[in-house]
C-alpha cells in the first residue's frame, strides 16, 4: 500500500483556500469583503493551473484502492474548479447584496467543491458515500443562507429531510452490498458479480437501494418532488450551484459506479434505468409546460435534462454476447453525456445568472415579469434567449451539438424508440422555452428602466455567450479533453 | 479566380453569417448604414449565386465545387470514424436551381425590407442567419451539416413572425401573429423530430461512422433491407413533407406566410418549403431508393389532395395573403406529385416547379405586402380597383398570378406541363387519374387568380382610396428582378432544364437500378 499523496494536493489545496477565506473574515476590515470573491475564484484558478494540469496524464490509485486518480477524476475535477469559479463570480453581487455573512458563505461554496472532488475520485462505495454526505450538509446550509426569507426556510427543510431519507436509502444499500459481497471497493464488486451468476435477494435489494439512492439525488421521476420546490426557495446563486456543479457531480460518481462497479450485472439495471429516463424525460417537459415562475420552469426542465443524460447512462450497459462491454461504443456515450453536460451547465448558469439580475431577492420570479426585457437590457435578452434556444436544442449553440452527440450515440446502442421519445420530449421542452423567449422579446411593458450591469457581469454573460457558440459550432477542443476522460473510464 | 472557384459554396453560407456579424455590431440608430450593408452583402451573395451557376459543368454532371472541412472524427467505433462528421460542400444540378433561386429571394427580400420600422437591427440580423440556413441546407453533402442549417433556417423564424408580423382579422376571432409564430416553429420542429430520427436510423444501419451522404450512397444496397428503407422513408417524406406544405401538416404554413413580414414571407413560402421538398430528394430518395419506389403512391395520392384542396381552400379566403398562402399548399402539392411519379420528365418538372414557384411566390407576396403597406387591409371584399393607385403592386400580382394559373410562356407553364407529362405516364391508368385532377387543380387556380384581378385590381375603385403611397423605387426593383427572371426562365428554360437533368438523373438512375 502506497500512500502518494502528492496527488492528493490539489484536494490539499482546496480544502486550504476554504479554511484560508474563513480566517480572512476575522482580519478583513468589512469594506474590503466584497474582494472575497476575486480571492475564492483566483484561488480555484490557480490550483487548476498549477496542480491539476501537472498530473493531467496521471493514473494511479491513492490510499490503496480508496480513491483512485484518472483521466475521467482529473476532468471533472477541472470541471468543478472552472465553473465553480465562474459561479463564484456570477454570484458575486447577488451575495454582496443579500447575504450578511459573505465570507461564510464562499468558505462553504469552496467545501462542496472539496467534496465533489473527492466524489469523483472515490474508487470504492463508502469513500463515496462520505463525500456525498459532506456535499449535502455543504448544501444544506446553502439552501438556507438566505435565513429571514421563509421559502429559503422552507425549501432547507424540504431539502434536509429527503436528503437524509435518501441519505439513508444509499447507506442501506451500501450496507447490504458490504454484508453479501464482503468488499466496498468498485472493482472487487465487479468481481465477485461477475464470479456467482446467482444474485441472492438480498444483494438485489442492496443494489435497488444503491441506485435508488442516486436517483434521489440527481432528481429522477418519481424522486424529483424535492427538486422544483428547492430550486424555487433558495437564493438564485445557490440554485444555480444545484443545478449545476452538484447535478454533475452526481452524474458523474453514477457513471462511474455504474461502469467500474455493476457492469456485469448491466441486463438487470439497463431496461429499469430506461423505464425511469423516460418517465423522468415525459413528466419533466409536460409539467414544465404549465409553471409560470420561472425557477420552477427551469426546474422542471433540469428534471427533464437529468432524463436524457439518464437515457445515457442505461444505454451503456449494453452488453454483447459474451456479457463484455461494447467498449467503444460506450466510449461514445459518455462522451455524448459530458459534452451535454458541459452545454447543459454553460446555459443554465448563463439562464440563473440572469434571472438574479432581474429579480434580485424579490419573492416572485414570474415569467410575466420578463416581459419586454429586450427594452431593458438587450444582452441579457440575448443572452437569455441563447441559453434557451440551446437548451432546447437548436443551433448553432452548445445544446444542438450536444444532444445530437447524445442521441445519436445512444441510437448506436438501444433501440430508436427511446431515442424517438426523448427527441419528441425535446420537441416539447421547445414550445415552453419559446415561450419565455415571446415573453423577453415580442411583448412588451411600461416599465422601461433600463437594467445597468456591472463590469465585471458582462464579462460573464459575454464569455458564456461566447462559450455557447463556441462549442456549438467547434466543439473539437473540448472533445479531445472529453475522449482523455471517456478513454481512461472504459 | 481559383481560389474563388475552390471555396465559392463556403462564401454562400459565410456571407450571409458576416452580413449578420457587421449588422450586428453597428450600432442600432443607425438605420440606413444597416439597409446598405444588408443590401451590398445580399448583392455580393447574388452575384457569388450567379457564379456558381456559371462555375458548375453541365456536361461532367455529379457532385461538383466539393469542398471539405474535417468538423469532428468519431474515434474509435467505426470503418469510416475518421471522417465523422465533416462540413461537406457541393452542389449538383438540383443544388445549383435551389441556390440561385435563394440568392434571388434574399437580395429582393432585403429591397423589399426597406421600410421596416422598428428594430431595424435585429431584423436583418435574424434575416440573414435564416439565409445562411438555407443556403446550407442546399450544400451540405453531411447529413449532421444538413439537419444543422435545416434547424438554423427554423430557429430566426420565430422572433422574424412574433415581432415583425401582422395579426388577421377574421371578423369573428384574430388570428395572432404569436400563435401563428408558434405553431409555425413547433410544426417544423415536429418534423425535424421525425427527420433527427431517420437520420440517426440511416447512420447508425450504415455502420460506417460517417455522416457523409456520398459515402453512405455507396453501401445502400448492402446494408438497407427493404423494411428498413419503408420506415425511414414514411419519415422522411412526413417530416419533410410538414415543411413542404404537404396535407393534412399544411395548415401552418398560410398562418405563417400570412403573419410573417413581407420579406419573410418571401423567403419562407419562397425558398424554406422548398427546403422539404429538396430533403425529400437529397435523404429520401438519395438513401432509400427501394423505400421510395414502395412508399412513392402515398406521396402521389398526398400531392393529389394538395393540389386539389389548397386551390378550393384558395377559393374560398377573404384575405389576399390566405389566397397567396393557399396557392402556395396548391402548388406544392404539384411539386410533390412531379417527385412521385418517379418519371424523368416528372422529376425534372418537379424541380423546375420548385424554382418557378419561388420566384412566383415571392413576386406575389412583394405585391401583397406593398398593398398591405399602403391599403392597411388585405381583405379583397374592401379591396377595388387597385391599378389606378399602385400601378406597379397591381402589376406584379396580376404577373405572378398569371404565371401561377399557367400561361404559357411564363416559367410556370414550362414547370407544370413537364409535371403533368411526367404524371400522365407514369402508375398506369391511375397516372391518367392524378394527371387529369392535377390539371383540374390548374383549372381552380385560374378560377381564383381570375376573380381576384377582375375585382380587386380592375373593379371600379371607390372614392375613398385617395393618398395611396405607390410602392417604393427598391420594391419596383425587385418586383423586376423577379418578373424577368419569370419570363426568362419561361421563354427560355432550356438552360434551366439541362441543369436540372443533369441533377436528376443520376438519383432516378440510382432509383430504377435498385429495382
Amino acid at each position: 500500500m502506497t500512500i502518494n499523496l502528492d496527488l492528493l494536493i490539489p484536494e490539499i489545496l482546496v480544502g486550504s483556500l476554504a479554511f484560508i477565506i474563513l480566517g480572512l473574515d476575522l482580519f478583513l476590515k468589512s469594506k474590503y469583503k466584497e474582494y472575497i470573491a476575486y480571492i475564492a475564484a483566483t484561488g480555484l484558478i490557480l490550483v487548476l493551473i498549477f496542480s491539476i494540469i501537472p498530473i493531467w496524464n496521471t493514473k494511479a490509485n491513492i490510499y490503496g484502492d480508496i480513491l483512485v486518480l484518472d483521466g475521467y477524476a482529473i476532468f471533472f475535477k477541472a470541471f468543478f474548479l472552472t465553473f465553480g469559479a465562474v459561479l463564484i463570480l456570477s454570484s458575486k453581487n447577488y451575495v454582496g447584496n443579500n447575504f450578511s455573512y459573505i465570507a461564510e458563505y464562499y468558505s462553504i461554496v469552496i467545501f462542496t467543491i472539496l467534496a465533489m472532488m473527492f466524489m469523483v475520485s472515490s474508487a470504492e462505495i463508502l469513500t463515496a458515500y462520505i463525500s456525498l454526505e459532506l456535499l449535502s450538509f455543504s448544501l444544506y446550509v446553502l439552501v438556507a443562507f438566505n435565513r429571514f426569507n421563509n421559502r429559503a426556510n422552507e425549501a432547507s427543510i424540504k431539502y434536509i429531510l429527503l436528503g437524509a431519507f435518501s441519505s439513508a436509502i444509499l447507506l442501506y444499500g451500501v450496507s447490504q452490498i458490504y454484508g453479501h459481497l464482503g468488499t466496498t471497493n468498485l472493482v472487487q464488486i465487479q468481481q465477485a458479480l461477475s464470479m456467482n451468476s446467482e444474485m441472492s435477494l438480498g444483494l438485489i435489494i442492496g443494489f435497488s437501494m444503491f441506485i435508488v439512492g442516486f436517483l434521489f439525488k440527481i432528481g429522477i421521476v418519481p424522486f424529483h418532488m424535492w427538486v422544483p420546490d428547492v430550486y424555487e426557495g433558495s437564493a438564485t446563486p445557490v440554485t444555480a450551484y444545484l443545478a449545476v456543479l452538484v447535478k454533475v457531480a452526481i452524474v458523474a460518481l453514477f457513471i462511474r459506479v455504474l461502469v467500474v462497479g455493476l457492469m456485469p450485472i448491466a441486463q438487470d439495471w439497463q431496461l429499469i434505468l430506461i423505464g425511469f429516463s423516460i418517465v423522468t424525460m415525459v413528466v419533466g417537459n409536460v409539467v414544465a409546460l404549465i409553471q409560470s415562475n420561472i425557477k420552477r420552469l427551469l426546474a422542471y426542465s433540469s428534471i427533464g435534462h437529468a432524463g436524457y443524460i439518464l437515457l445515457g447512462v442505461a444505454a451503456i450497459g449494453t452488453l454483447d454476447q459474451k456479457g463484455l462491454i461494447l467498449v467503444d461504443f460506450s466510449r461514445l456515450i459518455v462522451n455524448g453525456i459530458i459534452l451535454h453536460l458541459v452545454s447543459y451547465s454553460l446555459a443554465s448558469i448563463a439562464i440563473f445568472l440572469c434571472i438574479d439580475i432581474i429579480f434580485g431577492n424579490s419573492e416572485e420570479e414570474q415569467i410575466d415579469s420578463m416581459k419586454g426585457l429586450h427594452d431593458r437590457s438587450p444582452l441579457m435578452s440575448l443572452l437569455i434567449t441563447a441559453s434557451l434556444i440551446s437548451l432546447g436544442g437548436l443551433p448553432i449553440f452548445a445544446g444542438f451539438t450536444s444532444k445530437f452527440y447524445l442521441f445519436n450515440s445512444i441510437g448506436t446502442q438501444i433501440s430508436l424508440w427511446y431515442v424517438g421519445i426523448a427527441i419528441i420530449t425535446s420537441l416539447i421542452s421547445l414550445y415552453y422555452y419559446l415561450y419565455v423567449i415571446r415573453k423577453i422579446y415580442i411583448d412588451t411593458n411600461k416599465d422601461k428602466t433600463v437594467i445597468n450591469l456591472p463590469i465585471l457581469t458582462k464579462g460573464i454573460l459575454v464569455f458564456l455567450l461566447f462559450a455557447l457558440i463556441f462549442i456549438g459550432i467547434y466543439p473539437n477542443i473540448l472533445m479531445e479533453f472529453i475522449y482523455h476522460a471517456s478513454e481512461s473510464l472504459l | 479566380m481559383d481560389l474563388i472557384k475552390e471555396n465559392i459554396l463556403i462564401l454562400t453560407i459565410l456571407l450571409p453569417l458576416i452580413g449578420a456579424s457587421l449588422i450586428f455590431i453597428t450600432p442600432g440608430h443607425l438605420n440606413n448604414i444597416i439597409k446598405y450593408i444588408s443590401l451590398v452583402v445580399s448583392f455580393i451573395t447574388f452575384i457569388i449565386v450567379i457564379l456558381i451557376f456559371i462555375f458548375y459543368d453541365i456536361n461532367s454532371g455529379g457532385v461538383q465545387l466539393l469542398w471539405n472541412w474535417n468538423w469532428l472524427s468519431l474515434k474509435g467505433a467505426w470503418p469510416l470514424g475518421s471522417e465523422g462528421i465533416s462540413l461537406n460542400l457541393g452542389v449538383d444540378g438540383i443544388s445549383v436551381m435551389m441556390v440561385l433561386l435563394t440568392g434571388t429571394v434574399m437580395l429582393t427580400g432585403v429591397m423589399a425590407s426597406w421600410n421596416i420600422q422598428s428594430r431595424n437591427k435585429d431584423f436583418f440580423v435574424l434575416y440573414f442567419l435564416l439565409l445562411a440556413g438555407v443556403f446550407g441546407v442546399f450544400i451540405s453533402y453531411d447529413m449532421f451539416f444538413f439537419f444543422f442549417f435545416y434547424e438554423l433556417s427554423v430557429m430566426p423564424m420565430f422572433l422574424l413572425i412574433g415581432y415583425w408580423g401582422s395579426s388577421s382579422d377574421f371578423r369573428t376571432f384574430i388570428r395572432t401573429k404569436e400563435y401563428a409564430a408558434m405553431k409555425l416553429t413547433l410544426f417544423l420542429v415536429a418534423g425535424s423530430v421525425l427527420i433527427w430520427v431517420a437520420i440517426i436510423a440511416i447512420f447508425v444501419q450504415a455502420g460506417l461512422g460517417t455522416f457523409n451522404l456520398l459515402e453512405i450512397q455507396k453501401v445502400v444496397d448492402d446494408k438497407f433491407p427493404l423494411f428498413f428503407q419503408q420506415v425511414n422513408f414514411l419519415m422522411i417524406i412526413i417530416g419533410f413533407g410538414i415543411l413542404a406544405g404537404m396535407w393534412p401538416f399544411h395548415t401552418w404554413s398560410p398562418d405563417g406566410h400570412v403573419a410573417a413580414p413581407t420579406s419573410v414571407s418571401m423567403v419562407h413560402a419562397g425558398v424554406l418549403m422548398k427546403l422539404g421538398a429538396f430533403g425529400i430528394i437529397r435523404i429520401g430518395m438519395a438513401l432509400l431508393p427501394e423505400g421510395a419506389n414502395s412508399l412513392m403512391p402515398l406521396l402521389m395520392i398526398l400531392g393529389c389532395v394538395n393540389v386539389i384542396y389548397g386551390a378550393f381552400s384558395a377559393l374560398g379566403q377573404t384575405d389576399l395573403k390566405y389566397v397567396v398562402g393557399y396557392s402556395s399548399v396548391s402548388h406544392m402539392g404539384y411539386v410533390l406529385m412531379g417527385l412521385a411519379s418517379m418519371e424523368h420528365l416528372g422529376l425534372t418538372g418537379a424541380v423546375y416547379q420548385m424554382f418557378s414557384h419561388g420566384i412566383m411566390t415571392a413576386l406575389f407576396f412583394l405585391a401583397v405586402g406593398a398593398i398591405y403597406h399602403s391599403m392597411h387591409t388585405r381583405d379583397i371584399l374592401i379591396l377595388k380597383g387597385i391599378i389606378k393607385k399602385m400601378p406597379y403592386a397591381s402589376i406584379f400580382f396580376v404577373f405572378a398570378g398569371l404565371t401561377s394559373l399557367g400561361l404559357p410562356g411564363l416559367s410556370g407553364f414550362a414547370a407544370e406541363i413537364l409535371i403533368f407529362l411526367g404524371v400522365f405516364k407514369s402508375y398506369g391508368s391511375l397516372g391518367v387519374l392524378f394527371g387529369s385532377l392535377a390539371v383540374a387543380g390548374a383549372g381552380i387556380t385560374a378560377i381564383y387568380i381570375l376573380r381576384l384581378v377582375s375585382k380587386v385590381f380592375f373593379g371600379r375603385p371607390d372614392q375613398n382610396i385617395n393618398n395611396i403611397l405607390d410602392t417604393t423605387k427598391f420594391e419596383n426593383m425587385a418586383g423586376i428582378i423577379l418578373v424577368v427572371l419569370i419570363l426568362f426562365g419561361g421563354l427560355y428554360p432550356l438552360p434551366f432544364i439541362d441543369m436540372i437533368t443533369s441533377g436528376v438523373t443520376p438519383i432516378l438512375n440510382n432509383i430504377l437500378g435498385a429495382l
